[in-house]
């Protein structure tokens, strides 16, 4: 599916791209996203700083959801832009935004 | 020629860094004195009396057959020998270092052996060369204060050609505690370059994932440090230099989930206690050293040959 395709309730995105997404990868520990989250993978989270884009765009994840209305900063989004990756943000947790992704993938 | 002394184990990471790059001959002394076997004891002594040095090699057609030092020709004089020809007092069974080799193997020669120059050779076993501790204290001092400089005016970014032939890539990256926002900075431009060079896209992620959380453990652990690049042809080596405060217990410290990270670090998603063990397993060699209250070091090799690398499909 294509990143642009993604549309599920409660999601936003913040930071158009069109790459495509083929799973997902939830945690908040940085490390953790950089052992495990596999490419095309949207990374589910609530790092919202510059470095969670960083990790993002070594390991190759099409996209970043921010959860619990986590808000994207300027720096954030321009980073994500540079780097090429996409951003939502969404006020549902972690939990939720991921049932929701699975579906929307038909995982 | 001797057999060839290993690199000291025990000799510090920092060290091996600065010698890495650096062969025998491109700091040993070119301007040789030696004696051949007609020599006496006696005209030995005048020559180290007129150059001021502390021994010759005695040499025959080129190849090294002994010593004279100080201490023989001393002995020579009160045995009453300054008279006799050299091949009756000098040093035999002289142990040599070849041109070729790493300086390392010339430090490590000078912390097994009891002497103080090394002869060197080249690869018809002529002699072309002496080593002393001096040479090596001012090739070390000397790329150190290149490093420096090359931190201060380029950005830390090192001709390749002045480092080693085989180099494509080089460059020091100063890193300051708690910049987290300059984290990633090495890694994307790691990535850049073997990007450029067509290298295999899991062994760009091995590497960039490697060097971000070096990068990282510089920032969130240490008093702040440097970052060392270095690429060539056939792997990246990627060596984390900080200045404290060190590791007490380093099996801990390579333990996965031990982690000595504060709650602002870890609310900020790092300090899970995976950074060393994920560098490690991603790396195809891997070495920590670390001194409490003085520092840590960490090199990370990773090889970027695909054909000799099935350990990819595994990282």
């Amino acid at each position: 599916m294509k990143v642009n395709e993604l549309k599920f309730q409660g999601l936003e995105c913040v930071q158009p791209v069109g790459a495509e997404i083929t799973g997902g990868y939830t945690s908040d520990l940085l490390s953790d996203v950089m052992a495990h989250l596999k490419e095309g993978d949207a990374l589910i989270t609530i790092q919202a700083h510059k470095n969670t884009i960083a990790v993002a765009s070594l390991t190759g994840a099409s996209a970043v959801i921010l959860c619990h209305g986590r808000t994207a900063t300027p720096d954030v989004l321009e980073a994500a832009a540079k780097e090429k990756i996409a951003v939502f943000v969404s006020a549902n947790s972690q939990y939720e935004t991921t049932v929701k992704l699975a579906r929307a993938l038909r995982v | 020629m001797s057999p060839a002394p290993q690199p000291a184990e025990d000799m510090s990471l920092r060290v091996q860094e600065l010698a890495g790059n650096l062969k025998i001959r491109d700091v040993m002394t070119r301007k040789v004195f030696a004696v051949t076997r007609t020599c006496t004891m006696r005209d030995v002594q005048i020559i180290l009396m007129h150059n001021a040095i502390s021994g010759v090699p005695v040499v025959d057609d080129k190849h090294v057959i002994g010593m004279v030092s100080v201490h023989d020709i001393m002995n020579a004089y009160e045995q009453g020998w300054m008279q006799d020809s050299v091949c009756d007092h000098m040093t035999t069974g002289v142990r040599t270092l070849a041109e070729e080799q790493p300086l390392s193997f010339a430090m490590s020669a000078f912390s097994k052996f009891p002497y103080r120059r090394f002869p060197v050779v080249n690869r018809n076993n002529e002699l072309t060369g002496m080593v002393t501790l001096r040479n090596i204290n001012m090739a070390l001092i000397q790329e150190l204060s290149r490093q420096l400089d090359a931190i201060e005016t380029e950005g830390g970014l090192i001709t390749p050609a002045a480092t080693s032939e085989n180099c494509i890539f080089y460059r020091i990256y100063r890193i300051a505690r708690y910049d987290f926002e300059s984290g990633g900075k090495a890694s994307a431009e790691l990535r850049e370059q073997l990007q450029a060079r067509g290298v295999a896209p899991k062994t760009i992620r091995r590497a960039a994932v490697a060097c971000y959380e070096l990068e990282i453990n510089i920032i969130a652990h240490s008093y702040g440090g440097t970052l060392t690049l270095y690429i060539d042809r056939d792997r990246v080596r990627i060596t984390a230099n900080d200045f404290g405060p060190g590791i007490p217990d380093i099996d801990q410290a390579m333990t996965e989930g031990f982690s000595t990270a504060s709650d602002w670090i870890r609310s900020q998603g790092f300090g899970a206690g995976m950074g060393l063990p994920n560098t490690k397993r991603l790396s195809d060699e891997f070495a920590i050293h670390s001194g409490v209250d003085m520092g840590t070091m960490v090199k990370s090799v990773v090889h970027l040959n695909p054909q000799e690398n099935p350990a990819d499909e595994s990282k």
